[in-house]
């Protein structure tokens, strides 16, 4: 407790030089709290979004799908198997047939992925709901509006489709623009035009068939089934955790300039500190301090920087990050284009965990840079300290 | 000298310092004891050991031979910790230039030493107080050295010294900054102590004011006792 109070007492009078190094210091606490947060909202929001609209909670794959494999979608399907037609009927589950394709917008061909989905599902957020058939000699597609904007295709706008039955012959048709929807998964977007199952199963000659069977978290069964493969969600989000461990990691660089700074500055400190304040140890030593508590006391000295740098981070980074919070940040427009699921606001995501590893990484590093230039006062004599030398 | 009186005995200490490839030797074959309340200094020009000398007496040195006994502590032969514990519980320091923490307020200066001993608030600040009190500085404990004259500085070090009651007060040229108004009135303050706690004072010093107040005066050339003598008071 002594040294707390005397270590307190003398960095406090310190004045300027303690707060400058203070001020970095909680600098790299809020910048690497709020990086962090930021990456791990870009996550999580890129993971629920692609779940509601793309995974489900998890996927039955038809062992000939790979997605890798595009030129052989047409293949990549199978009848649905007889044991999910409970979980289809009852709306726990979405069978979905992929088909290649391609579209003419303004006379230009745009290959395309069709995707045909059931018209009263509710395992996705794709509003399948436009998709009802009417009137059968009228196909109605359901497009994203990254899609619709680069085709510049419009609600009620017709499109020719054409595409390759099971047989291998080609066949076209008009489609009619349906619904425009506004979402931020690409993967239910850019080059995918969405139509009604039935209709496309029709279209392709595959009836009751499927490229896979989407599941909503409802059904808790996940039966092994023969031709089918089974993808977690944890394995279908990989790339994106991936992804954000290689954008996090990137933004270490950041953190080391800046916790870097501050380093250097509590480094500094400390070497003068030795040098400047030769006789106050020898003076200390005089007075029965022993070199094993001075060394502790100008390593506690050091390590405060980090405490206080905590204590103002928490003064004016609380605000800061639950302004973050509420109101997200502001993403540009052209970040609609980067191909990954993100909105117009990202929204931080803050955890005791994240701000207890920061915590804990800059007192550590703070205490180990304190501590280093001490170590000649395990050879300070008493004498010489008093006569301003250094052993 | 009784035997028993004794606090301080060096027997045959030697003092070397490595310069370059060889030897300094600041004490020769130094010998000498210091009873209890004793009022004593050594005298001699520079380099003739008289720091070299306090050094030892006050633990912060070792001999490199001989014996030196310092209230029943063999300094030859005492750890780094002995020896801080032994400054911290029983010496008392008087320096030349004050050595003051500058962060520290008056107050926070003398209660450094009795923070070490791990004393109690209350017991903290009676002994302040009462030092303090002896120094005359009551109306300057919270001020910082920087605000303080060289003579209340030097008062300051004083009430630091005091403030333990230890049975050995050591000071090093304690006036050598001080003009003679303010080397009169610390000189006349030591003494005054020296008489209420019965401390051993042992100084080093040149300066000719000292040594008129020293009971007893050893003076050193090139690192021996030349001579050892009780000075006669004026009643």
């Amino acid at each position: 407790m002594l040294i707390f109070r005397l270590a307190f007492k003398n960095i406090i009078g310190a004045g300027l030089r303690t707060w400058l190094s203070v001020l970095v210091l909680s600098f790299s606490y809020i910048t690497i709290i709020f990086t962090q947060g930021m990456y791990r909202g870009m996550s999580q929001q890129i993971t629920s979004a692609m779940i509601a609209t793309e995974l489900g909670d998890g996927q039955y794959w038809n062992s000939a799908y790979d997605p890798d494999e595009l030129f052989d979608l047409d293949k990549a399907n199978g009848v649905l198997p007889a044991e999910f037609d409970p979980a289809i009927n009852s709306g726990q589950a979405v069978p979905i047939l992929f088909y290649p394709g391609s579209i003419y917008p303004q006379g230009r061909l745009r290959p395309v992925i069709i995707k045909g989905i059931p018209d009263r599902q509710q395992v996705l957020a794709i509003p399948a709901q436009f998709l009802v058939v009417e009137d059968p000699e009228i196909v109605k597609a359901v497009i994203g509006e990254r899609m619709a904007n680069s085709c510049k295709l419009a609600q009620g706008d017709l499109v020719t489709l054409r595409w390759r039955d099971s047989d291998g012959t080609f066949d076209a048709v008009d489609v009619e623009i349906a619904h425009i929807m506004k979402t931020i998964v690409p993967a239910a977007d850019q080059g995918i035009l969405w139509l009604n199952l039935h209709q496309l199963q029709t279209m392709t000659g595959l009836d009751q068939s499927a490229t896979m069977i989407v599941i909503s978290p409802e059904l808790t069964r996940r039966p092994d089934l023969p031709g089918w493969d089974f993808k977690s969600v944890y394995y279908l989000t990989e790339e994106i955790r991936a992804m954000v461990k290689m954008k996090s990691s990137g933004a270490m660089i950041l953190y080391f300039v800046l916790i870097g700074l501050a380093l250097i500055a509590i480094f500094d400190s400390q070497v003068l500190s030795i040098f400047h304040r030769r006789r106050e140890m020898g003076t200390m030593m005089a007075l029965g301090m022993t070199r094993l508590r001075l060394i502790l006391l100008f390593t506690l000295e050091g390590a405060m920087h980090g405490v206080l740098a905590m204590l103002l981070a928490f003064i004016y980074g609380t605000p800061l990050l639950i302004w973050s919070i509420r109101s997200g940040i502001a993403l540009p427009a052209i970040s609609s284009r980067w191909g990954i699921a993100l909105s117009d606001h990202l929204f931080p995501h803050y955890t005791i965990g994240l701000i207890v590893f920061t915590i804990l990484l800059v007192m550590i590093l703070v205490t180990v840079v304190s501590y280093l230039p001490l170590r000649r006062i395990s050879r300070l004599k008493p004498t010489d300290a008093l006569r301003g030398k250094l052993s | 000298m009784n035997q028993n009186n004794v606090i301080i005995q060096l027997e045959n200490v030697v003092k070397d310092y490595r310069i370059g490839s060889g030897y300094f030797r600041a004490l020769k074959d130094f010998s000498i004891s210091f009873g209890h309340g004793e009022f004593a200094g050594f005298i001699g020009p520079s380099g003739s050991g008289k720091t070299t000398a306090l050094n030892i007496i006050g633990s912060l040195d070792q001999p490199s031979s001989g014996t030196c006994l310092v209230l029943g502590e063999n300094i030859s032969t005492i750890s780094h910790r002995q020896a801080a514990n032994l400054r911290n519980h029983q010496i008392g320091f008087i320096f030349q230039t004050y050595n003051l923490l500058p962060v520290y307020t008056v107050y926070e200066n003398v209660e450094f030493p009795l923070l070490l001993l791990g004393l109690s608030d209350t017991g903290r600040k009676k002994m302040i107080t009462e030092a303090l009190e002896m120094v005359g500085l009551t109306d300057k404990i919270d001020s910082r050295p920087a605000q303080l004259s060289g003579g209340q500085a030097q008062r300051v070090a004083i009430a630091r010294a005091i403030v333990k009651k230890p049975a050995l007060i050591l000071a090093d040229e304690p006036t050598a900054n001080l003009d003679v108004k303010n080397s009169h009135n610390i000189l006349e303050l030591m003494v005054k102590l020296n008489r209420e706690l019965g401390s051993t004072f042992v100084f080093s010093t040149h300066d000719p004011k000292v040594i008129s107040y020293l009971q007893r005066i050893i003076r050193l050339e090139d690192g021996r006792i030349v001579s050892d003598q009780p000075q006669k008071q004026e009643l």
